[in-house]
């Protein structure tokens, strides 16, 4: 192009208003590309709360629901597992759980649930994701084992409230979903306890 | 017009005179000259060609009968390979392919360190390929998801929830990779997209980008030697020869054993004991139940050592990271003049070999159980060590050659038979 003449200092200012002016018109086209990503509203519905009866839970027995998508575990726990949960508490990485994002604040306990026997959990390893193996007997894993889950893709180990052993490559305790018990006893997973 | 477009009469001619397409031939093949000591080694870019090309023919028929849903996706890959007339051979070319695709492109990337080819001024024909190598390991992980099977379904669980241990954003990128709050028919359906559109159309055109920054500055050779400082008298260089005919006539050669071999995995073991496509596979995707050992496909074992290798669970997704990285400052990281493992220091030698051992025990290492024991040790104090010495490389590389360390032997001026 021919500079003979030309007004640079003009067309510098020009070029620069251009590529800003541009710069944010395809930062707020990009906008729409991104968000299309993001659940649908659909899938958003579909996380509509579900109901559980629980009265024919046993103790020591688990329950499989889904939530979500995802799967929710719902565990009884005998009186002797309630009993242990304080024994494993020094070889712990969060006994307190005191990581928030695990937990509602109302399961923000030493037993991490409403109900000390009803566990509600979700059983996605916070490691890569997996699903860990319920082992609620004492002994099951390895001689000090007190019972809890067990991941078999690396070797991460939860007790009987999902709080992760030290040591591990999972780095906090398995996540409790918002949870309530309906007055008729019925345990609704999804919705939070204030919302009643 | 160039006097030899212009002699040329017919339809040649006409179209030349419309389109570069004699001009084009001649910058790429026709007097595209090449170092006459190409061996072994320089077969596996036109493999890799072949390959693509391969992946993509097959990828485009089985879309055609692929449902990319969570509740037909499983049964539509089943359907192809039991009714749709030819439907196997075409599945096992395609899932063949991925695994020799990243055969050809290990040992092709071999080469390039072997004579120095990422180095001084085919940085970015290395860059290219190293993007190309992440596109194909992006495409790779997609199409893994696609039939739908439990490895499947739990190798991108695992991959996604990679993303989630980035402080801060991570629960949110990976819910929004997923687009979903667990993997589900979304995922699948944003993963068919990416797999047969979007990155094979990034593919392609980063192949020709990596193929002219190479014509640009000239194809390396064994020796390392540049031979554009010989030239005869016409200006052509004395170690060169034509690419059209010697070159592909010799990749066609190349190609006929690589048949061979590639035609023996298709229809004798197309599963490869359980490596190209793992057992767990044959069972449709149950989000409820983790199979009880996740491996990777064979191709990205090394890095899933290197993840585990470390006992946290951000740093071992930094750590893995880094593996990939650094691959790509390699021109920059090796500061040595001589290019060919020929003419460079014993200790680059050593380095080398040592390296490409930590590659494969480290791949080895990732396919099994982590408690497994090898020689007293377990599988991850293993991948310890081993990511140790893959580190240990480019730290080992830059010092030796930024420092004066290397005492490379005295490299010939014209290419050696
Ligand atoms: C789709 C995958 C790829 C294709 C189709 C491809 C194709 C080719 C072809 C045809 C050549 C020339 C022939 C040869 O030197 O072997 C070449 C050269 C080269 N490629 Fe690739 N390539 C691919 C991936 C890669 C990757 C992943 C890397 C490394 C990160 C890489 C690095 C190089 C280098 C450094 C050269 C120059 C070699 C020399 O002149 O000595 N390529 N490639
Ligand atoms: S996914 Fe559970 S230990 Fe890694």
């Amino acid at each position: 192009m021919s500079q003979d003449g030309a007004n640079k200092s003009r067309r510098r200012f020009l070029t620069g208003a251009v590529t800003a002016a541009g710069g944010v018109g395809v930062a707020y086209t990009a906008v729409p590309f991104l968000a299309y990503w993001n659940p649908s509203a659909t899938t958003r519905a579909a996380g509509a709360p579900v109901e559980v009866d629980t009265s024919t839970l046993k103790p020591g027995q688990k329950m499989d629901i889904s939530w979500r998508g995802q799967p929710v575990w719902v565990i009884r726990r005998s009186e002797s597992a309630i009993e242990r949960l304080a024994e494993v508490e020094d070889r712990l990485s969060d006994p307190a759980s005191a990581v928030a994002s695990q937990q509602p604040a109302y399961a923000q306990n030493a037993h991490r649930s409403i109900d000390p026997e009803f566990l509600v959990l979700i059983p996605i390893c916070t490691h890569l994701g997996c699903i860990p193996s319920y082992m609620p007997q004492p002994g099951s894993l390895d001689a000090d084992w007190q019972g809890g889950f067990f991941c078999p893709c690396h070797g991460s180990k939860f007790d009987m409230a999902g709080r992760v052993y030290a040591g591990v490559p999972a780095p906090t305790n398995l996540q409790v979903p918002p949870h309530r018990i309906a007055d008729n006893g019925v345990l609704v997973v999804g919705e939070d306890q204030e919302a009643a | 017009m160039s006097d030899a477009t212009k002699a040329q009469g017919g339809l040649l001619g006409w179209v030349d005179a419309r389109f570069p397409l004699t001009r084009m031939w001649n910058e790429h093949i026709g007097e595209y000259y090449a170092p006459k000591n190409f061996n072994l080694w320089y077969y596996f870019g036109s493999l890799a060609l072949f390959v693509l090309v391969n992946q993509l023919l097959t990828g485009i028929w089985l879309t055609m009968n692929y449902n990319p849903s969570a509740d037909g996706a499983f049964a539509s890959v089943e359907y192809i390979m039991r009714d749709v007339e030819w439907g196997w051979l075409i599945r096992y070319m395609h899932s063949t392919g991925a695994s020799a695709f990243f055969v050809v492109v290990y040992l092709h990337m071999f080469r390039a360190l072997l004579y120095g080819s990422y180095q001084k001024p085919r940085e970015l024909i290395w860059v290219f390929g190293m993007i190309i190598y992440v596109l194909l390991m992006a495409e790779a992980f997609m199409g893994y998801l696609l039939p739908w099977g439990q490895m499947s379904y739990w190798g991108a669980q695992v991959i996604i929830s990679l993303f989630g241990a980035i402080p801060g954003i991570g629960e949110e990128l990976a819910l929004w990779i997923r687009g979903d709050y667990n993997i589900s028919g979304v995922t699948l359906n944003r993963f068919f997209a990416l797999h047969v559109v979007a990155l094979p159309l990034a593919l392609v055109g980063l192949v020709v980008f990596h193929i002219l920054a190479l014509h640009e500055v000239g194809s390396n050779n064994p020796d390392g030697v540049d031979i554009k400082k010989n030239k005869d008298s016409s200006g052509k260089p004395k170690d060169g020869i034509p690419f059209h005919p010697y070159y592909t006539v010799k990749d066609t050669f190349g190609l006929g054993v690589f048949l061979i071999f590639f035609s023996a995995v298709v229809f004798f073991a197309p599963e490869m004991g359980g490596y190209f496509l793992e057992p767990p596979n044959f069972e449709p995707a149950n989000p409820l139940q983790t199979p009880e050992h996740i491996a990777p496909v064979w191709y990205f074992t090394a890095f899933y050592s290197v993840l585990r290798a470390i006992p946290d669970k951000f740093g071992g997704v930094l750590a893995m990271g880094l593996a990939i990285f650094l691959l790509f400052l390699l021109p920059w990281i090796d500061r040595g003049k001589v290019r060919s493992i020929r003419y460079r220091g014993l200790g680059h030698k050593i380095a080398l070999g040592l390296f490409a051992v930590a590659f494969v025990c480290l791949s080895y290492l990732g396919l099994q159980a982590p408690s497994d024991v090898y020689f007293g040790l377990t599988v991850t104090l293993w991948a310890q060590i081993w990511t140790a010495v893959y580190f240990g490389f480019f730290i080992f590389l830059f010092t030796y050659t930024a420092f004066g360390f290397e005492k490379p032997k005295p490299v010939p001026e014209r290419v050696t038979d």
